[in-house]
C-alpha cells in the first residue's frame, strides 16, 4: 500500500509514496521476471519446455509498478505474455517453472502451460491463452467485489492488440455502467504479433479509447517504474473508492519475438536497439541508486540473488513428478479433490 | 485424378500446396482476396500465406486487426457482395470468437433470404493437437460446424487435397470450412501443377481391404494407415477410407466399404462423444448395410476433456497407432 514515506514533492511519485523496502522489493521482482524469461529461454534452448512461450522482457517496469498498491485481496487478469504478472502478484517460481515444464507440482498440474498460470490465491485470476480474453472476466470479479462489498479491485492486464477485440469495448462499456471497481491496464508494445497500431487501430493512443465509455484514459512512459505506479495508484484509489472504471495505457515495447516462431520481419533491428536503451530495470536501478537507496553494488548482489532464486526454481521443477497419465480426464467437472 | 498420373507433379508440403492454391486464385481471379491475422510480412503463423503478400500487396493480403467476429463478418458482407475472400483464422479455436458470423449469418443468410443470395465464403482452419499449445490453440471443433446446415466443412489430409479441396471451395457457390491439420502442414506428397480441383463431398479410398473399414479423417488417415500396414502383417487387410469431406459426407463410399467389409471403425481426433465418427456411425446403422455388420461399430476419438499441455497427457487424450491397432484387432477378431 502506498505511504507517506517521504512527502518532498520534487521526488519521483514512486519515492514519496512507497518505503525503501517496498522500492527493493519492486527492482528485486523486475530482475526475477527478466532472470525468469531468460531462464525459460534457455529452458526452451535445451528442449524442457514444448509448446511456445510469450516472453515479457523488456516490460518488466508495467507489471510490477501496476501492481504496486495491490494486496492478496485484490485481483488481476493475465494474459500469454503474463509471466511478469503472476511474478508482480507475488507468484511462486519452482510452481511457475513446474507448469513450463508440464510438471504435476505445477500452478496448472501439468494441463495448461505457460499460457495459462494462474495463482488463484494470491488473486491472479490468470494468463489467458485468448486475447481479449480476460477483459470481461475482470469486469465480472469487479462485480463480485462490488456485490459482495469486499473492497477489492481488479486490475484487467491486456495489450494493444486485445483492444480491437469486441470484448474490449464490451467490458469497458459495463464496467463503466455499473460504476465497477476495475483498472484495465493496457500494455501497448506497439505491435499485436506483427501488426502494428497504426496498422490496426483507429486512435492513436489506445487511451483515448477512454471517452467512449467515461472513463479517466491516461497513457504513460511504461518503462518508467514511478510513472506506472503513479497512474495506475490513482486509478486503484478511484476504484476503491466506489468512483469506477480507469484506463491506463503504458507504452512499453518488448524485446523479443512476439514467440518462439517469430522472425522479426515486421520491426527494425534498429527500433529494438533504441527501445532496449530504455531499459525499465536499469532506469529503476538508476533511480534507486541516484536517490541513496540503494549502492550499485547492492544492485548487483540484488540480481545475483534472483539468478540463484531462478535456477533453484528451475532445480524443483526439473525434479518434480510428471501428471499421471490416467488422470488425463480429471478436473474437466467439480470433483472430489484428493 | 490422382497425382501419380500426372506429369507435371512434384512433391510440396501440405502448406506449401495450399499457398499455391491460394496463388493460383489471387492470380487467376481479381475477386479473390486473403484476410487473418499476420499473414502479410509475418507469412501467418504457420507460414502458410508466406511471401504472398509480396506478390499481391497489402490490398489483398490483408491483415486484420485482432477482431475475429469483425473480421469474419466482413469477410461473409463481402462474400454477400461479390468478392471471394479467403479468411485465415489463426488458430481453428478463435473460430469461437466467430461464430455468431459463420453460424447465424455466413451459413444461413442464403435460406432465411428465400435463395436470392448465397455467400461464396472459404475459411481456414488450423487445426489440432500436437504442439504443446494446450487447451485454446489445441482444438478440432470440425463437429460444431459441421452441425449447422448451409456450411459445407472438409478436413484434407494429403497435400494434393488441401489444394484441390482449396480450389473446389473457391468455385463453390456457398460458405466452405477447411479444416488444416497443423502437424500436416510440414508433411510432404505429390501434387498437381496448375488449376485442379479435389471434389467436395467424395471420399478417398486410400487403401483397400476385405477384413474391416476404417473411416478415418485429417491426421487420423495416417495413422489408419500406418496401422493398416502391420495389420497387413498380421493377416488383417484393412480398407482406410479418408472422408475428406464431413459435411456433406459421402454416403455411398462408407456405406459400399461396410457392406464389403462387415466391421466398421471411425478415428478421428475431435472429441470422441458427438463428432465425426458419432454421425458416420450413426450413418450406417440407420442404412442397409447395417445387416451386413459382423460386430459393433467401435468409434476412437479424442477423450473428453480439453487438451492437456504436458506432451504425455497431449499424446494420450487423442487416438494414436498402438490404440487403432488394439482396436481394429479386437474388432476383426473371429475374421481371421
Ligand atoms: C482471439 C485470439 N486471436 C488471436 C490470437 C493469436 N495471438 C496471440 S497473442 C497475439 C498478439 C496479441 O497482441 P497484444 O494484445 O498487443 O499483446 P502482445 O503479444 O503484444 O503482448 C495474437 C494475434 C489469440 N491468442 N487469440
Ligand atoms: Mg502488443
Amino acid at each position: 500500500m502506498p505511504d507517506t514515506a517521504n512527502s518532498d514533492t520534487n521526488l519521483p511519485y514512486a519515492l514519496r509514496a512507497y518505503s525503501r523496502e517496498d522500492l527493493v522489493g519492486a527492482l528485486r521482482k523486475m530482475f526475477l521476471i527478466r532472470k525468469f524469461e531468460e531462464g525459460a529461454e534457455d529452458s526452451y534452448t535445451r528442449g524442457l519446455i514444448h509448446g511456445t512461450m510469450h516472453l515479457s522482457i523488456g516490460q518488466e517496469a508495467s507489471a510490477v509498478g501496476s501492481c504496486m498498491s495491490l494486496t492478496d485481496a485484490d485481483k488481476i487478469t493475465s494474459t500469454h505474455r503474463g509471466h511478469g504478472h503472476c511474478v508482480a502478484k507475488n507468484a511462486d517460481l519452482g510452481r511457475m517453472f513446474a507448469e513450463f515444464f508440464g510438471k504435476e507440482t505445477g500452478y496448472c498440474r501439468g494441463r495448461g502451460g505457460s499460457m495459462h498460470i494462474a495463482d488463484v490465491e494470491k488473486g491472479n485470476l490468470g494468463a489467458n491463452g485468448i486475447v481479449g480474453g480476460g477483459l470481461p472476466i475482470a469486469v465480472g470479479a469487479a462485480l463480485t467485489a462490488k456485490r459482495l462489498g469486499t473492497g477489492a479491485v481488479t486490475i484487467c492486464f491486456f495489450g494493444d492488440g486485445a483492444n480491437n477485440e469486441g470484448a474490449f469495448h464490451e467490458a469497458l462499456n459495463m464496467a463503466s455502467v455499473w460504476k465497477l471497481p476495475v483498472v484495465f491496464v493496457c500494455e501497448n508494445n506497439k505491435y499485436g504479433m506483427s501488426t502494428s497500431i497504426e496498422r490496426s487501430t483507429s486512435v492513436k493512443n489506445i487511451a483515448d479509447r477512454a471517452v467512449a465509455y467515461s472513463m479517466p484514459g491516461v497513457t504513460v512512459d511504461g518503462n518508467d517504474f514511478s510513472a506506472v505506479t503513479e497512474a495506475v495508484d490513482a486509478a486503484v484509489a478511484r476504484a476503491r473508492a466506489g468512483e469506477g472504471p480507469s484506463l491506463v495505457e503504458n507504452l512499453t515495447y518488448r524485446w523479443r519475438g512476439h514467440s518462439k516462431s517469430d522472425r522479426n520481419r515486421y520491426r527494425t533491428k534498429e527500433e529494438i536497439a533504441e527501445w532496449m536503451e530504455r531499459d525499465p530495470i536499469r532506469r529503476m536501478a538508476d533511480l534507486l541508486v541516484s536517490h541513496d537507496i540503494l549502492s550499485e553494488a547492492e544492485v548487483g548482489a540484488l540480481e545475483a540473488e534472483t539468478e540463484q532464486e531462478i535456477r533453484d526454481a528451475i532445480a524443483f521443477a526439473n525434479q518434480s513428478p510428471a501428471p499421471l497419465i490416467e488422470d488425463a480426464t480429471r478436473f474437466v467437472y467439480t470433483e472430489e479433490m484428493a | 485424378m490422382n497425382a501419380m498420373d500426372t506429369p507435371e507433379a512434384r512433391e510440396l508440403s501440405y502448406a506449401e500446396a495450399i499457398r499455391e492454391a491460394m496463388d493460383i486464385a489471387l492470380e487467376s481471379d481479381p475477386r479473390v482476396v486473403l484476410m487473418g491475422e499476420d499473414i502479410g510480412v509475418y507469412g501467418g503463423a504457420f507460414q502458410v500465406t508466406g511471401d504472398l503478400v509480396h506478390k499481391y500487396g497489402t490490398d489483398r493480403v490483408m491483415d486484420t486487426p485482432i477482431s475475429e467476429l469483425g473480421g469474419a463478418g466482413v469477410a461473409v458482407g463481402a462474400a454477400l457482395t461479390g468478392l471471394r475472400p479467403i479468411f485465415e483464422f489463426q488458430f481453428s479455436d478463435f473460430a469461437a470468437l466467430a461464430m455468431e458470423q459463420i453460424v447465424n449469418q455466413a451459413a444461413k443468410l442464403r435460406y432465411m433470404l428465400g435463395g436470392a443470395v448465397s455467400v461464396p465464403l472459404v475459411m481456414r482452419f488450423p487445426a489440432g493437437s500436437g504442439t504443446g499449445a494446450a487447451a485454446q490453440h489445441s482444438q478440432s471443433i470440425e463437429a460444431w460446424l459441421a452441425h449447422v446446415p448451409g456450411l459445407k466443412v472438409v478436413q484434407p489430409s494429403t497435400p494434393e487435397d488441401a489444394k484441390g479441396l482449396l480450389l473446389a471451395a473457391l468455385e463453390d457457390p456457398d460458405p466452405v470450412m477447411i479444416f488444416e491439420h497443423k502437424i500436416l502442414y510440414k508433411s510432404k506428397g505429390l501434387v498437381p501443377a496448375g488449376h485442379y480441383t479435389t471434389p467436395i463431398g467424395k471420399a478417398a479410398i486410400r487403401r483397400a481391404g476385405t477384413d474391416l473399414t476404417i473411416v478415418a479423417t485429417s491426421i487420423m488417415v495416417h495413422k489408419a494407415l500406418a496401422a493398416a500396414e502391420t495389420l497387413a502383417a498380421e493377416g488383417i487387410e484393412a480398407e482406410v477410407i479418408d472422408l475428406r469431406t464431413v459435411r456433406p459426407m459421402d454416403r455411398e463410399t462408407v456405406l459400399a466399404s461396410v457392406r464389403k467389409t462387415g466391421r466398421l471403425l471411425c478415428v478421428y481426433e475431435g472429441v470422441k462423444t458427438l463428432g465425426v465418427g458419432a454421425e458416420v456411425s450413426a450413418m450406417v446403422a440407420e442404412s442397409d448395410a447395417f445387416d451386413f455388420l459382423d460386430a459393433p461399430i467401435v468409434r476412437l476419438g479424442g477423450a473428453e476433456c480439453p487438451i492437456p499441455y504436458n506432451p504425455d497427457l497431449e499424446k494420450a487424450v487423442v487416438p494414436q497407432v498402438p490404440g487403432i491397432l488394439d482396436a481394429a484387432r479386437a474388432l476383426a477378431k473371429g475374421r481371421i
